[in-house]
Order: structure tokens, then C-alpha cells, then sequence
């Protein structure tokens, strides 16, 4: 099982920026992660696909430590995540995350929602912290809503500030959990090109997409998971086109059927 | 068949112009109802009221409930009393929605190691809600004070409306929890994810959500106090209840009583209206979004 799964480990002198061995989770009695092994090298952009319930989004969470896991290691630059250094809130200091469902706190206004974890986990100043926060809604055309209330925002608009959140503590990953699954198809472009931009900017991502398009332009590497198990890997040009393995083959053929690759 | 013999001045109205409408009212229409609703409630409280003082035991009744007398000479010392009842209430008030919250967060810590407040809140809870509140008033009234604790005062009023805390900070708590239960999942996710504690994920995310849910359900609460003050009289706290009851006893006269009625009246019929508009206002806000 490991030795498939490090075939795209760069063969680089430093530790990957996310090392994932072994990840095994059950919800209950329903085994949900099935000895995963994954490593995001620097810069690196990673899909996730698969079936609804395929493990992706529970692989993602159980990245920035957001559910526990059963069984395995995660590390970070080569620290493990349960390493003294990372306080009591773990990873999730360094690992920013983005959902579906944007959830933003509808009693802050945006530049509240923005600044609050630089202020409060990272312990910025109010001004500096204002300040990064109209930079970073600026370069995502966000600026004119500084003061709005999420509700007063439409979806695109919401998800924008959601990933503005989460870049604003300068994450060392960032983990997108289909961001554009919730939004109308109008507002889905938008969304789309601020990642090409984290992209081109060196960002290291992780991302759940049902987006086959997208995922064949930005990934560096696609993972196919089914049933908890990272099932093929490979760069998009191959997994996506010319699969290995059947399993892949016939998910990506009903995708296709569906009209969406 | 009918429905043919119909057909004809239905469809013909369909398909021709629609008749204008009627930009304003006539005198008329505006007018009719509301002289109708007028005339009609004067009509029927003026027969009730005939009846009332026309039986034969009104001028008794009025002597005895109504007499403008004695509620002249009742009215100052009901009116004392009745200030302890709204400063007990404001009071009380205060400390049990702080309390309130406390226990609620209590009750929702998660992790072994709070462990033992979760346990302290679910038997606070248990116990002081399923108590009846006069149960509460007349132990802590009159107990505490017989113990004759050093150094702790044997005020009957101060440990009646400690009675009262206890026992509405149970219900208030349990309150907040709803509401804190009520917020959706991903904004804890949200707020956990961002690198906040979980002190700092209740603080930041989950309570000010919370609160907002739950200030029509917090103001009936506020309501039903402002009243149960009034059990305070059982341990003989000299409140508005006392001071008519003392009256009554003196005068064998029940005026004292109806001028308590109305002072008490005077105040809850505000805080009613205050929590209707709220609540109004609340479930708009709450339409609004989900449009």
C-alpha cells in the first residue's frame, strides 16, 4: 500500500509539507478511512475525487485535526501533529480550510469574520490585522464589502470571503472542501479563478472537487478515493484521461455520462 | 351543464380589460368598520357591565374590592413594597441571566475533563427545575436564616430572592442551551478550524448566536419573574403581596389587594408588549434570511 502511494514524492531533501501514513477512521462502526497514505509535496496542488462518501471531505477534516482519527500519523513539514509545538489547537494555527457551505459568523460583518483569527489565535494588532485583511479582499475583488453582513452577500461573494478568512493567517496549507458545490453556476467561475491565482502564487492545496474540468487545469496530482481508500493517483493528464484502475474507469465514465468531464 | 350556463359572464370578464381599481376608498368603506367594531365592543362591555353592578351584591363588592378609600390609604405602603418586588426583580435579573449562561456553557463543555461541571449542571438543573419555586422561597427564606450561620446574613428577603435565582437560573440555563444547540455545526467547525480554543469558539462564534436566538424565549422568562417576586411574601419579605395582605388583615378590607393588582399590572403589561414586539421583530429577521 505505502509504496504506490509515494510515487509522487518528490525526491527532495526536505520532508513533504503534509506526510499522511496510515490514516484509518471509523465513524462508529462504519470504516471510513482505510490506511490512507498521502504526501503534498511544497506548492504542490492535490485533488481529491471520488463518490459522495468516498472519504474525500473526511480526509481533509481529518487533516487540520477538525475530527479525530483512529489510527496513523499526520505530519507537518516532518513534525507529527501531536507534537508539543503546535499548542493545544494543533494544526489548525497553520492549515486554513474552506467549506462548501462558506460558514461565515453571520453576526460579524466581514472585515470582523476576516480578522478574527489573526487577532485572537495569532495575535495581531486590530490595525495590522485590518490592514492584510483589505489587501487580501482587495486582490480578491472583495473590497467594496468590508462592511457588509454575510447575509447581504450572495453566495460567490460569501465564499470569496470565506477563503479570504482563511488565507488571512497565512496558512501553510490550504484545504478546500468543494467550495463551489453550494453556488450557482454564474457565481462558480469567480470562485474558480481566485484558486488559479493561489496557484500560481505557490500556494500548497488540497482539494475535494466535483469540478472534473477544474481539476484537470489546476491539480498537479488527482486522487481517486472509493470506500476510504485512495484507489490511483497520478497527474490529471493520466488519471483523468487513461485510468488504471476499473474502479476509476467506471466513476469517471458516469461522470462523463452526467455531461460534466 | 350549469358550469356551460356560468361560462359565459365569467369568461367574457377574463377576457376584456380588467376594471380599474379603485385607487382610494370611499368615506364609506374606510370608515364602516371601524365605527362596527367601536359601536359593537361599547354595546357588549356596557350590557357586562350593567349586568355586573345592576346584581345585587355590587355595592358590597365595590365596598369591599373598590373602595377608592382605602385604596388611598393602602397605596403608600403597597407602593414601598412594590419597589423591593421591581428591585429584587431587576436584581435578580441580572445575576440569573449571567448565571444562566454559565451553567449552559457548563453543560455544553466537551472532553473528560469537564466532566464534573457537565455532572454539577445536568443535577442543578434537574433538581432546582423540578422544585416548585415556593418549595425554594420558603426553604432558603426561612431555613437559612434559622441556621443562624456566622457571618452570613439572616435576611429572609435576601435568601428568598436567592431562592428565586437559583431556581430561574435553572430554567434560564437550559434556555441558552437551546440556543447554543440551535446554531448550526459548521460555525463551530468554522471557528475550531481557524485555530480558536474552545473557550474562544464559545465566546467568538457560539454565544453571540446563541443569545440572539433565544432573547424572546430569555424575555417570557423575565416576565414570569417579574410576578413570582411576589412569593416572596410567603417568608413574610414586607413586598407589595405583604403590605396588602397587612392591609386586609387590619381593614378587612381587599382595595389593598386590587392596588397591587394594578401596580403589578402596570409593569408586566409593558414587558408583555416589549417581548411580543421583539419576538415579531426576531421572527422577521429570521423570514428575511431564508429568502
Amino acid at each position: 500500500m505505502s509504496g504506490d502511494a509515494h510515487v509522487d514524492d518528490p525526491a527532495g531533501t526536505s520532508p513533504p509539507r503534509v506526510s499522511i501514513e496510515d490514516l484509518t477512521k471509523y465513524y462508529g462502526q462504519t470504516l471510513v478511512l482505510d490506511e490512507v497514505f498521502l504526501d503534498v509535496a511544497h506548492h504542490e496542488v492535490v485533488c481529491l475525487i471520488g463518490a459522495s462518501g468516498s472519504g474525500k471531505s473526511t480526509l481533509l477534516r481529518c487533516i487540520n485535526q477538525l475530527v479525530p482519527f483512529d489510527y496513523g500519523t499526520i505530519r507537518l513539514d516532518g513534525v507529527p501533529i501531536d507534537d508539543a509545538s503546535f499548542g493545544k489547537t494543533g494544526l489548525r494555527k497553520r492549515i486554513g480550510i474552506v467549506f462548501q457551505a462558506y460558514n461565515l459568523f453571520p453576526h460579524m460583518n466581514v472585515l470582523e469574520n476576516v480578522t478574527l483569527a489573526p487577532r485572537k489565535v495569532h495575535g495581531a494588532e486590530r490595525r495590522a490585522a485590518e490592514a492584510n485583511a483589505h489587501r487580501l479582499l482587495e486582490l480578491l475583488g472583495m473590497s467594496a464589502f468590508a462592511d457588509k453582513y454575510p447575509e447581504q452577500l450572495s453566495g460567490g461573494q460569501q465564499q470569496r470571503v470565506a477563503i479570504v478568512r482563511a488565507l488571512a493567517t497565512d496558512p501553510d496549507v490550504l484545504l478546500l472542501d468543494e467550495v463551489t458545490a453550494a453556488l450557482d453556476p454564474e457565481l462558480i467561475g469567480g470562485v474558480l479563478d481566485v484558486i488559479r491565482d493561489l496557484k500560481a502564487q505557490g500556494m500548497t492545496m488540497v482539494i475535494v472537487t466535483h469540478e472534473m474540468g477544474f481539476a484537470r487545469e489546476v491539480a498537479d496530482r488527482v486522487c481517486f478515493l472509493e470506500e476510504g481508500r485512495i484507489i490511483e493517483q497520478g497527474p490529471p493528464s493520466q488519471l483523468l484521461v487513461d485510468p488504471e484502475q476499473p474502479q476509476t474507469r467506471r466513476f469517471l465514465q458516469r461522470i462523463i455520462d452526467a455531461g460534466r468531464l | 351543464m350549469s358550469a356551460e350556463r356560468a361560462a359565459p359572464p365569467d369568461g367574457s370578464r377574463r377576457a376584456g380589460p380588467r376594471p380599474p381599481v379603485k385607487a382610494t376608498l370611499t368615506p364609506k368603506e374606510r370608515y364602516l368598520p371601524a365605527l362596527i367594531s367601536v359601536v359593537s365592543t361599547v354595546v357588549v362591555f356596557g350590557a357586562l357591565w350593567r349586568v355586573v353592578t345592576s346584581a345585587e351584591n355590587w355595592p358590597l363588592i365595590q365596598r369591599q374590592f373598590f373602595n377608592v378609600d382605602a385604596m388611598r390609604d393602602a397605596l403608600p405602603m403597597v407602593w414601598r413594597g412594590f419597589l423591593i418586588n421591581m428591585g429584587v426583580w431587576v436584581v435578580a435579573l441580572l445575576i440569573i441571566a449571567l448565571l444562566g449562561v454559565v451553567i449552559a456553557i457548563f453543560r455544553s463543555l466537551t472532553g473528560p475533563w469537564a466532566a464534573p461541571l457537565r455532572v454539577f449542571a445536568v443535577i442543578y438543573i434537574d433538581l432546582l427545575r423540578g422544585v416548585p419555586s415556593i418549595l425554594l422561597v420558603l426553604l432558603f427564606g426561612l431555613g437559612v436564616p434559622a441556621l443562624n450561620l456566622p457571618g452570613v446574613t439572616d435576611s429572609r428577603l435576601f435568601w428568598g430572592s436567592v431562592a428565586l435565582i437559583l431556581g430561574y437560573t435553572a430554567y434560564t440555563s437550559e434556555v441558552y442551551r437551546s440556543g447554543i444547540e440551535a446554531v448550526p455545526d459548521g460555525q463551530r467547525a468554522a471557528a475550531k478550524a481557524l485555530g480558536l480554543t474552545q473557550w474562544q469558539v464559545l465566546r467568538y462564534s457560539i454565544l453571540p448566536q446563541a443569545v440572539r436566538n433565544v432573547v424572546p424565549a430569555l424575555l417570557n422568562l423575565a416576565v414570569a419573574l417579574q410576578k413570582d417576586v411576589a412569593l416572596l411574601s410567603v417568608i413574610g419579605a414586607r413586598e407589595a403581596v405583604r403590605e396588602a395582605q397587612i392591609f386586609t388583615a387590619r381593614t378587612f378590607n381587599f382595595s389593598s389587594y386590587i392596588v397591587a393588582t394594578g401596580l403589578f399590572l402596570l409593569a408586566t403589561i409593558p414587558m408583555a408588549r416589549l417581548t411580543d414586539w421583539v419576538t415579531r421583530r426576531d421572527q422577521e429577521r429570521r423570514l428575511q434570511r431564508t429568502l
